[in-house]
C-alpha cells in the first residue's frame, strides 16, 4: 500500500472515530451552553446508553434480527431511555446546585458520573460484555481503501442525527429558546421562556445523542464495559473545546477534527497506537492553553 | 417558577468552615485546654495502635496514614484554593517513580533521592498548573484529569518506568544504621509524616498565603484589587499540593517495595478527592476523618466487595446534595 | 499629576464606552467623577485598575504606564479601590478582610509559613497591627472579630475602605461609597474621606451620585456623559456649566439634586 492509501484508510477510520466523538461532544457543548456546567457524567450516559442498547437488542434481536434493523430499534429505545435519564440527573443533582459555588456543582457532576460507572461495574462485575450482533464485514473497495458497510451506515446515521439537531436548533421554537437561554437566562425569564423546560429538553437531546453513539459504538466494536465512557468523555470534551465550547457546529467539527488527528497521529513515527490517548490529551491541553475559545467559540466576556 | 426552588434551596458555599475565620480553622473545641487534651489523646492512640491491634491492622492503618498525607495535600488545592484537581494521583506517581528510578539507575540512595523527587513533582505542578490555572475552574478539572491519564499512560508505556509491570525490588531505606523494613516501623514513619503534614497544613492556613487562598476562592476580583496575584497564589497551592502527593508517593514506594501504573489510576485520584469532600473541604480534622473512612470503611464492611466504590460514590452525591460542607461539624460563630 | 489619563478609549462588542477621555488627579487631591447612569464612570475605574483593557490611550500613574498591567500590579503601585456593590470576603472576619490589603506589602511564602521563621512571625504581627490600625482609623476596631458580612451596611462600607487603606495607597478610588447610607452616615463619610487625605496624604477619586456630598467634599469635579468628558472644574464651575445641566436634565430620574 502506498502512503496515499494508508492516509486514505486513516481518513475513513478517523471519520468513524470522529462521528462518535462528535455525537458525544454535542451533548457536552449543549449542556454547557444552557447551564454552564461541564457535565462529567456525560461520558457515562454514553456508556449506560451502550448497555441499554445492548439489553434491548438482546431482547428483540431474536424477532427483529441483530443486524442494522434491530440495532436501529435498540438505538432508538436507548436514546429515549437515556434522554429521560439525563432529565432526571439534571432535576435531581444539578438543579438544586445551580446557585451554589462552581466547585460544588462540578463535584456533584463527578459524583453522578461515579454513581453511574460503579452501578454498571457492580451489575457486570467489572467484566467486558460482548455486544453480539449479526453485522457482516462486507464493504466497498475503492482503490486500495476498504470501507465497510458498517462504517458507512454509522457515519451516515451520525450525519443524519446531526442534521436533525441542526434543524431543530435553527428552525424550531425550542431550538431558538435553547440558544437564547445559553446567552442570557434572566432575559429569557423576563420574555416568558420556560427556562427549566428548555434545560430539560437540552439534557434530553444531549443524552439521547450520547446514547445513540454508545449503542452504535457497542455494536461496531463488539464490546462494552463500565469504564468506556471515561475516555470518550474526556475526548468528546476535547472535541467540544477544539470547536469552541457552547458551539454546536463547533462540536461537530471538533469531533471530526479530533478523530482525524488521532487516526493520522497514530501514523506518525514514534506515536504508536499506545500513545494515541496521550496524543489526544496533549492536544486538549495545548488548545486550552493557546486557544481556550476554540475554533468557533466566542471569546468570553471580560471579567466583572 | 421552577428556579425559585433553586434559590430557596440555595445552600451555603460548600468549601470549608462556614461562619468561621482562619484563626478558627482547627476548630475542634472552643476551649484550648480541651483542644490540647484531644491532640494528646489522638497522639497516644496513634502511638499505641500497632501494639494493640496486631500486624494486619497495622498495615491497614499505615495505608490510612498515607491517605492522611495525600488528603491533606489535596485539601490545600481543593479545600483552601478551591481548585478541582481530578488527577492528583499523578503527583503521587511522580514521587513514587522518581525514587524508584533513582534507586535503580543511580547510586544516590533513598534520602538523597528525595529532593530530586520533590523537585520533579513541583516541576510537574508548575508545568501543568502554570498555563492552566488562569483558565476557568472546570477546564482546570479536565486538564488535571487528562494530565493524570498522561502520567499513567506514560508509566505504562515507557521502559524506564518498567511499563505495565512497574518497578519492583525498591530498596527499603536505612536511617543512621536503622533499617526500616517491618510494617510496624513503616507505620511509625507514616505516623510521623502525618503529624508533619498536619502541622504544615495548620501553619499554611494561618499564614499570609493561606489567607490569600481563601480570598481568591471567595472573590477573585476583590482579591486582585487587594494586590493579590491570583495565578501565582493558585500555583503555590497547586505546587504545595503536588509536594504533599510526592512525599506520600516516595514513602509508598519504599514501603511496598514495588509499584505499578495501576496504583496511580483515576480511581486513586477520585478516592483521595472523596475523602477530602466527605470529611469536609478545608477542615483539617474533617479531612483526616475522611481519609480514615475511605481506608477503613471497606475493611470494616468486608462483604461490600465491588459495591465499595458505588457506596462511596452515592455517599459523595448525598454529601454534595445535603451537606456540602462535609461530615465534620462546622462551628457556629 | 499623580494620575494622568490621555485619550483613553474603551469599546465593548462594537460599542464605544469611553471616547478619548483625558483627565488627571493631582497629588493628595480630592476629586470627584460624576455623570448620569451609564456615563462610563465605573468603566473608567476599571480601566485605571486594570480590570478592563482599553483599546487606546494611556494611563500613567506616578511615572508608570498602567494600561497593560494586571489589577494586582496596579494595586501594588499604589492605587486602591472599593467596589460599587460591596465585595467583602464572605465567611471571614472583619480583621481578616482588612489583612487582605497587606498582602501586596508583605512577602512571606510557603516555606516561611511552614517553618514559622522569625521574619514570618514578625510580618504576621505587622499585618495584624496595621490592619487593626486601619480599622481604628475608620472607627470599627471593636467589630474586628465579627464575620464581615454580618455587620451593618454602613460598617461594611467602612471595612472596604479600611481594606483599601491597608494596601498603603497613594490614590484611592471610591465607587459610590455613600450608596445606601443614611444622612448621618453620609456626614461621617465626608469626615472620613477628608481624614484619608489630610491624615494619610492619600489622594481620593470618588464616583458618587449624591451631589450634596460631592459638592461638599471635592476640590475638583469631572463630569462624564456618554463616555465623553464634558466638563471639569470646581464645584461652582461645574454647577453652572450648561453642558452639565443639559446632561442631567436629559435624564428622567435621579440626580435632581444638581
Amino acid at each position: 500500500m502506498s502512503l496515499t492509501d494508508i492516509l486514505m484508510q486513516q481518513l475513513v477510520n478517523g471519520l468513524v472515530l470522529g462521528s462518535f466523538y462528535a455525537l458525544v461532544a454535542l451533548g457536552y457543548t449543549m449542556i454547557f451552553g444552557v447551564i454552564k456546567l461541564l457535565n462529567f457524567a456525560h461520558g457515562d450516559v454514553y456508556m449506560v446508553g451502550g448497555f441499554v442498547g445492548f439489553g434491548v437488542l438482546s431482547a428483540v434481536g431474536g424477532t427483529l434480527g441483530a443486524d442494522w434493523g434491530g440495532i436501529a430499534v435498540a438505538m432508538f429505545l436507548s436514546m429515549i431511555a437515556m434522554g429521560c435519564l439525563g432529565v432526571v440527573i439534571e432535576r435531581v443533582a444539578y438543579h438544586p446546585m445551580l446557585a451554589a459555588p462552581r466547585l460544588s456543582i462540578l463535584i456533584t457532576a463527578l459524583a453522578v458520573s461515579l454513581v453511574l460507572q460503579n452501578s454498571v461495574l457492580t451489575l457486570t462485575d467489572g467484566q467486558i460484555t460482548a455486544f453480539r450482533t449479526d453485522l457482516g464485514f462486507g464493504g466497498l473497495e475503492i482503490g486500495h481503501v476498504f470501507i465497510t458497510y458498517n462504517q458507512m451506515v454509522l457515519v451516515g446515521t451520525a450525519a443524519l442525527l446531526m442534521i436533525a439537531l441542526e434543524t431543530f436548533v435553527s428552525r424550531t421554537q425550542y431550538g431558538r429558546a435553547m440558544r437564547a437561554v445559553s446567552i442570557d437566562k434572566d432575559m429569557c425569564r423576563l420574555m416568558g421562556i420556560d427556562v427549566a423546560k428548555v434545560i430539560a429538553i437540552t439534557f434530553f437531546i444531549g443524552s439521547a445523542l450520547a446514547a445513540a453513539a454508545g449503542t452504535m459504538a457497542g455494536a461496531y466494536y463488539g464490546s462494552i464495559w463500565y469504564f468506556m465512557g471515561f475516555l470518550i468523555g474526556l475526548k468528546a470534551f476535547t472535541a467540544a473545546v477544539i470547536g469552541g465550547i457552547g458551539s454546536i457546529p463547533g462540536a461537530m467539527a471538533g469531533g471530526l477534527i479530533l478523530g482525524l488527528l488521532e487516526a493520522f497521529g497514530t501514523q506518525i513515527p514514534g506515536i504508536g497506537s499506545e500513545w494515541k490517548d496521550v496524543f489526544s490529551f496533549s492536544i486538549l491541553i495545548l488548545v486550552l492553553v493557546f486557544k481556550p475559545t476554540g475554533l468557533f467559540g466566542k471569546s468570553e466576556t471580560e471579567r466583572m | 417558577m421552577a428556579d425559585d426552588a433553586a434559590s430557596r434551596r440555595r445552600r451555603d458555599p460548600a468549601p470549608s468552615r462556614p461562619n468561621t475565620g482562619v484563626a478558627q480553622l482547627l476548630a475542634v473545641f472552643d476551649d484550648p485546654r480541651k483542644f490540647w487534651l484531644a491532640i494528646a489523646v489522638v497522639l497516644v492512640a496513634v502511638a499505641v495502635a500497632p501494639l494493640l491491634f496486631g500486624q494486619y491492622a497495622t498495615v491497614i492503618l499505615t495505608n490510612a496514614l498515607l491517605y492522611v498525607v495525600l488528603c491533606l495535600g489535596l485539601n490545600i488545592v481543593v479545600g483552601y484554593a478551591g481548585l478541582l484537581d481530578l488527577g492528583y494521583a499523578a503527583f503521587f506517581a511522580v514521587g513514587a517513580y522518581a525514587v524508584a528510578i533513582l534507586g535503580q539507575q543511580t547510586a544516590l540512595g533513598f534520602w538523597a533521592a528525595i529532593p530530586f523527587a520533590l523537585v520533579a513533582a513541583a516541576a510537574a505542578g508548575v508545568i501543568i498548573g502554570g498555563p492552566t490555572l488562569r483558565l476557568r475552574s472546570d477546564y482546570l478539572a479536565i486538564v488535571t484529569l487528562g494530565f493524570g491519564e498522561i502520567v499513567r499512560f506514560s508509566a505504562r508505556n515507557l521502559e524506564i518506568t518498567g511499563a505495565a509491570s512497574g518497578i519492583s525490588g525498591i530498596e527499603q531505606p536505612s536511617l543512621f544504621g536503622w533499617h526500616i523494613d517491618s510494617p510496624t516501623e513503616f507505620y511509625y514513619v507514616f505516623a510521623l509524616l502525618s503529624v508533619f503534614a498536619v502541622i504544615a497544613s495548620v501553619r499554611l492556613a494561618n499564614s499570609r498565603l493561606g489567607r490569600a487562598w481563601l480570598y481568591v476562592r471567595h472573590d477573585e476580583d476583590a482579591a486582585e484589587a487587594m494586590g493579590i496575584d491570583r495565578v501565582r497564589v493558585k500555583l503555590a497551592a497547586y505546587v504545595i499540593g503536588s509536594i504533599y502527593g510526592a512525599i506520600g508517593g516516595i514513602f509508598f514506594a519504599v514501603n511496598l517495595g514495588a509499584i505499578s501504573p495501576e496504583s496511580f489510576s483515576f480511581e486513586q485520584s477520585v478516592l483521595i478527592l472523596m475523602a477530602v469532600i466527605l470529611g469536609g473541604m478545608g477542615k483539617i480534622p474533617g479531612v483526616i476523618l475522611g481519609a480514615f473512612i475511605i481506608v477503613l470503611g471497606p475493611e470494616l464492611l468486608r462483604d461490600l466487595g465491588e459495591l465499595r466504590l458505588l457506596v462511596f460514590a452515592v455517599g459523595l452525591l448525598l454529601i454534595m446534595l445535603f451537606r456540602p460542607s462535609g461530615i465534620w461539624p462546622s462551628r457556629k460563630s | 499629576m499623580l494620575l494622568k489619563l490621555s485619550d483613553v478609549q474603551l469599546r465593548f462588542a462594537g460599542n464605544t464606552v469611553l471616547h478619548d477621555v483625558n483627565f488627571g488627579v493631582a497629588e493628595s487631591a480630592l476629586t470627584s467623577l460624576i455623570g448620569p447612569n451609564g456615563a462610563g464612570k465605573t468603566s473608567l475605574f476599571n480601566c485605571i485598575t486594570g480590570f478592563y483593557k482599553p483599546q487606546g490611550g494611556s494611563v500613567v500613574f506616578d511615572g508608570h504606564e498602567l494600561l497593560r498591567l494586571k489589577p494586582h500590579r496596579v494595586t501594588k503601585l499604589g492605587i486602591a479601590r472599593t467596589f460599587q456593590n460591596l465585595r467583602l470576603f464572605r465567611e471571614m472576619t472583619v480583621l481578616e478582610n482588612v489583612m487582605a490589603g497587606m498582602h501586596c506589602r508583605t512577602h512571606a511564602g510557603a516555606f516561611a509559613a511552614v517553618f514559622r521563621t522569625p521574619g514570618q512571625r514578625r510580618e504576621e504581627a505587622e499585618i495584624r497591627a496595621e490592619a487593626e490600625d486601619c480599622l481604628r482609623f475608620v472607627g470599627i476596631l471593636d467589630e474586628k472579630d465579627r464575620i464581615a458580612t454580618t455587620l451593618a451596611y454602613g460598617h461594611q462600607r467602612r471595612v472596604e475602605i479600611a481594606r483599601a487603606l491597608a494596601t498603603r495607597p497613594k490614590l484611592m478610588l471610591l465607587d459610590e461609597p455613600a450608596a445606601g447610607l443614611n444622612s448621618g452616615e453620609k456626614d461621617e463619610l465626608i469626615g472620613l474621606i477628608r481624614r484619608i487625605r489630610d491624615e494619610r496624604g492619600v489622594a481620593v477619586l470618588l464616583i458618587e451620585h449624591d451631589m450634596g456630598l460631592v459638592m461638599k467634599v471635592s476640590e475638583r469635579i469631572t463630569v462624564l456623559d456618554h463616555g465623553r468628558l464634558i466638563a471639569e472644574g470646581t464645584a461652582d464651575e461645574v454647577r453652572r456649566d450648561p453642558k452639565v445641566i443639559e446632561a442631567y436634565l436629559g435624564q428622567e430620574e435621579g440626580e435632581a439634586a444638581l
